[in-house]
């Protein structure tokens, strides 16, 4: 028997496929454009294999090159990124379930997330997190991703998508807080802790 | 009736203006606003590290996504 090859480049990639497809899935919220985006990604790095550094990880290399993909397919189905499937709740604004008084002054403090650090240290905290990211509407939450993953600007999203600034901050804006809310309920008010 | 101090917000007005620093830069007045209202408010600077806490954790939700499984 001789010894089991080490896996080849083409394996290595291929081994990825569902890590990147997690990533895709939550940026993209359609299922076909998220294998779309996935398959043009490893076609293009098992095609030049030559351009990954051994320095880096594979993983981190695959990664960028599937959000330059991810944005190629966010630009070519802009219009349907940005229209919402119907029940999104249009017209909740989500610091209308935050406890205001009606003169417009906190009716409690909101709560004291304690010092975070251990929180950011710890896997479950990144599974509520990217939980609560997939609970967000379609829209939302791929705006909301394309500022937080793809780290593209205000100015950048809203060139890319043809979208107005005031329709992006109104989403965003409900992205943030419920991302927050959810957090809240999820994750820093829960019992076990403090 | 409009409020009769222009600098003047509500705990409800900074929580927006809060969220919306995430994402765009707030005009001089709605900064200068900011600032007073948060030196004075027991409330709103909860709420302003609730949201620097959620900035914190995307930025290491980026970096950990690198290292998971």
């Amino acid at each position: 028997m001789s010894q089991p090859n080490p896996p080849s480049f083409e394996q290595q990639v291929a081994d990825l496929r569902v890590y990147l497809l997690k990533f895709a899935r939550l940026q993209l919220r359609n299922d076909a454009w998220a294998e779309d985006a996935v398959s043009e990604t490893m076609l293009a790095a098992i095609s030049r294999p030559q351009a990954f550094e051994q320095r880096s990880q594979l993983k981190t290399w695959l990664v960028g090159i599937l959000k330059h993909k991810i944005i190629d397919a966010m630009r070519h189905n802009s219009r349907e990124v940005c229209l919402s499937s119907g029940n999104d709740d249009e017209s909740a604004d989500p610091l209308e379930h935050m406890a205001f008084k009606a003169d417009g002054h906190f009716a409690e403090k909101p709560a004291d997330w304690g010092n975070p650090e251990q929180d950011l240290n710890s896997r479950q905290f990144f599974a509520v997190l990217e939980a609560c990211t997939d609970k967000l509407p379609a829209v939302q939450g791929r705006l909301f991703l394309m500022r937080e993953w793809l780290e593209l600007s205000s100015e950048e999203i809203c060139k890319e998508l043809s979208l107005t600034p005031t329709n992006l901050y109104v989403q965003l804006h409900r992205a943030r807080l419920r991302l927050r809310e959810c957090l809240e309920l999820n994750w820093f008010a829960r019992p076990s802790t403090k | 009736m409009k409020p009769v101090y222009p600098l003047r917000r509500t705990c409800k007005e900074v929580s927006a203006l809060l969220v919306a620093r995430e994402d765009r830069a707030l005009p001089l007045v709605e900064r200068m606003a900011l600032r007073l209202h948060m030196a004075m408010c027991q409330a709103c600077p909860r709420f302003e590290h609730q949201l620097l806490t959620l900035r914190n954790a995307m930025g290491q939700w980026r970096n950990y996504s690198d290292n998971e499984r």
